[in-house]
């Protein structure tokens, strides 16, 4: 019988977007004097809200808030009392997590599911984390009193627009900085909604500020005299123009960049939960993730089974509108990574690459790429080198267990891999081989504000989160 | 068959289970929202497929007779509510059922071979099949021999199946693994292999008086094997859950894992079946609410 599932959509009556949004320096929401510009709605390009934008001045005038906040208040408070503060957003953050949700999946794109039950609940986790270490950094393994490094400037990207921001602020505030953070420019909102979150908790004023913008923003930013830290998620090419930039200065930089993860199939694998965690790997956040699983190395003995199994879950694949909840795979977050999406993906077939994908009807407005998978990959086709953040996955065949590290290190990046086996000693043996920073065994894309998280290579360096997390905002 | 090193080697030779993937699979498919139309198309699905079950040591005559009554009008306000699938009996009150269903359509499932626990010789376990199939039931439920699997005599299992599936002769043998005492999913993904080879026509998670009793990854697994059993053979069994499932949102969350698991084929009672009791009242409740848009008290739903 045909079972379809009637339309369930979010409301979006929980949020109450604002036409405009200033900056947020000092505590409070001003003007910009850059160009203005829109943020959109990728599931049907509607405008959401203008959103100001910071010039050099602009920054300059947040750097020099977040000092004063440093100077003032936060860099000589006790640690106990910072965790009050970052407990009380923790709390907030939960008690508004369905807004925050909403708003999150209608400028991403992100079905409501994950932003409901993976973005917001780790948002919060990661605050209550941190919070936690405040008052115990004399016990986190840098001496019996580490000092804050200062003003603190951040750069996030879109793809988890709330999250990367609690992975920065959190730590950042816990150590005692205070931050200057600019989020990505097609995905302000929730970053702005946080600024009324610190607001509400009474943060003082300069512990957070938060400057909109595009890439000029975020270069006055990184290059600014008085941020005595950096702190950027995103492409490994901007990661590189930041790393130049700050080359020679006194600022101390961590960077977490792009990723061509291997995700590998050893043929005693739980095959059922293995293909779970394929689709979860490179169809979780529509591919927008640095540590996607977008190299599926399946061993060759089952490759053929594995991937009859793959392409029939992908058929079940939800694709539409990010507010319905049965919505699996939402909209790319703008035309631009669309626009590459499509080009990596022609090239793919071009290379002789087999490409497949299910029946799929896509909305007509908005940007929407349906998941795809290629077949017969070698390790020289740019599909297999290049990271194309988007919902498609390239698969390739292994004999052994050596082959399999050499064709999973074989890439410049080393943010993440997964090993599916029942074997535990091959995991462990694979683990000690696979040049990553996180190895999943048995699952893909998990995280833990517990758990350190970070690249090798052209992945970028630093640890985000653990006690690990700890260190980039530390004087050591 | 190649005896019982073949049997071993086979169940022991199927992709394992992770069982921390299945459960969250399980769960991740619980989130779906199935409203509306959806909903009101799920509740009519749920009622054609329920296995009305009454399973006490008091049961007598006067008790299944109103069980079959309610079976075939579930609701006797909307004459548009679908009738059940079957009413499960232990098989001495088989004939009583077949009686009073006579001419409904809905199936007669006596649970036989020493239902629950199974241990009885197997000339009394095929006794026992043949007396309710020679009262009318048109399916059988039986129970395997949970002590012979757990201790690896596979081959005793698979020929007790075959056996029973014997003595039922045109009835439809549905094969209880009683998931609860199996424990792992490794276990379950064996015993659905081994039953179908056997000739099980439907497998079925459990009897109701062990717990836990059916759960959405043990059902999970079942759907998984039946599905690849249909593309290895080309014969496609039927699965059924049962014990446990109390609630309208439950039996919607079996749908949707048929859905999205074996498929649509299996959407229909002749390949899934939830085996319940105090469930059909609260889709009724439900499907009512759905229709009116108010809830109505439990006194305007018939006992049995």
């Amino acid at each position: 019988m045909d079972f379809q599932y009637a339309p369930a959509p979010e409301s979006r009556a929980v949020v109450d977007i604002r036409p405009s949004y200033g900056l947020f320096i000092g505590g409070e929401f001003v003007d910009g004097h850059g160009e203005p510009f829109k943020s959109i709605d990728p599931s049907n390009e509607e405008p959401l809200a203008e959103i100001a934008c910071a010039d050099a001045a602009d920054v300059d005038r947040a750097v020099a808030a977040a000092r004063a906040a440093y100077d003032g208040v936060w860099g000589t408070m006790p640690g106990r009392e910072r965790a009050k503060y970052l407990y009380r957003i923790a709390r907030i953050l939960q008690e508004r997590s369905r807004e925050l949700a909403v708003l999150e999946s209608i400028d991403n794109g992100k079905p409501i599911r994950e932003s409901r039950d993976v973005d917001l609940p780790l948002v919060a986790a990661h605050f209550f984390y941190y919070a936690g270490w405040a008052d115990k950094l004399g016990y986190a393994g840098f001496g019996p009193d580490p000092r804050p490094l200062g003003v603190a400037g951040q750069v996030i990207p879109w793809n988890f627009p709330l999250l990367m921001l609690a992975w920065k602020i959190a730590p950042a505030l816990a150590c005692g900085n205070t931050v200057v953070l600019k989020p990505a420019e097609t995905t302000p909102l929730t970053a702005l909604a946080f600024a009324e979150i610190c607001r509400q908790a009474d943060l003082p004023p300069g512990v957070v500020n938060i400057v909109t913008g595009a890439g000029d923003t975020g270069r006055a930013l990184v290059e600014h005299d008085g941020v005595d830290k950096v702190a950027f998620t995103g492409s490994t090419e901007v990661g590189r123009r930041i790393a130049r930039a700050v080359a020679g200065t006194r600022k101390k930089l961590t960077l977490e960049l792009g990723g061509k993860a291997a995700n590998v199939i050893f043929e005693d694998a739980a095959l059922d939960q293995a293909v779970e965690g394929v689709v979860n790997g490179i169809f979780f956040n529509q591919g927008h993730v640095c540590c996607a699983g977008s190299r599926l190395l399946v061993q060759e003995s089952v490759a053929d089974e594995l991937l009859d199994r793959l392409k029939r879950r992908m058929t079940t694949l939800r694709v539409g509108d990010p507010l319905d909840k049965n919505t699996d795979v939402g909209a790319i977050n703008s035309a631009e990574q669309l626009a590459k999406i499509r080009a990596l993906s022609e090239i793919g077939e071009r290379e002789g690459a087999t490409r497949w994908s299910p029946p799929c009807e896509l909305p007509q407005r908005g940007f929407w790429f349906v998941p795809t998978v290629f077949t017969g990959v070698a390790q020289s086709h740019r599909i297999a080198r290049e990271e194309i953040f988007g919902p498609v996955l390239s698969v390739l065949t292994f004999r052994t267990p050596a082959e399999a590290v050499e064709k999973a290190n074989n890439t410049p990046y080393g943010l993440s891999a997964g090993v599916w086996t029942e074997k535990g000693s091959r995991i462990l043996w694979m683990a000690e081989r696979l040049r990553a920073g996180v190895v999943w065994a048995n699952t893909f894309n998990k995280f833990d504000p517990a758990s350190p998280f970070g690249g090798y290579k052209e992945s970028g360096f630093g640890r985000e989160g653990g006690r690990h997390g700890l260190e980039a905002y530390l004087n050591v | 068959m190649g005896g019982a090193a073949e049997l071993r080697a086979f169940l022991h030779g199927l992709p394992g289970v992770d069982q921390v993937g299945a459960d969250e699979r399980a769960a991740r498919l619980a989130t779906r929202s199935i409203k509306t139309s959806a909903k009101a198309q799920a509740i009519d699905l749920a009622i054609s497929m329920v296995d009305l079950t009454t399973l006490e040591g008091a049961d007598t005559p006067g008790k299944v007779r109103a069980l079959c009554a309610k079976g075939v009008t579930p609701d006797p306000g909307d004459p548009d509510v679908p009738k059940v699938a079957a009413i499960c009996v232990y098989p001495d009150l088989a004939g009583v059922a077949a009686e009073a269903l006579k001419g409904t359509g809905i199936g007669v499932a006596a649970v036989a071979t020493s239902f629950p626990s199974g241990r009885a010789p197997l000339e009394a376990k095929l006794a026992d099949t043949r007396a309710a199939v020679r009262a009318g039931a048109t399916e059988i439920d039986m129970v395997i021999d949970r002590g012979a699997f757990l201790a690896g005599d596979y081959l005793k299992v698979y020929e007790e199946i075959v056996a029973v599936k014997e003595a039922c002769g045109d009835a439809h043998l549905k094969v209880i693994f009683e998931t609860g005492e199996l424990v792992t999913y490794d276990n379950v993904r064996r015993a659905s292999w081994l039953a179908m080879r056997a000739g099980a026509d439907f497998i079925k998670t459990s009897t109701g008086k062990v717990a836990p009793a059916a759960t959405l990854p043990v059902t999970l697994i079942m759907l998984e094997a039946v599905r690849d059993f249909r593309d290895l053979t080309g014969r496609q069994v039927g699965v059924k859950p049962a014990g446990g499932i109390r609630t309208t949102k439950d039996a919607i969350k079996y749908l949707v894992l048929v859905n999205e698991t074996a498929g649509p084929d299996w959407l229909t009672p002749e390949h899934f079946r939830l085996g319940a009791s105090s469930l059909l009242n609260d889709l009724l409740m439900q499907r009512r609410k759905l229709a009116t848009g108010a809830y109505s008290g439990p006194d305007h739903f018939t006992l049995d």
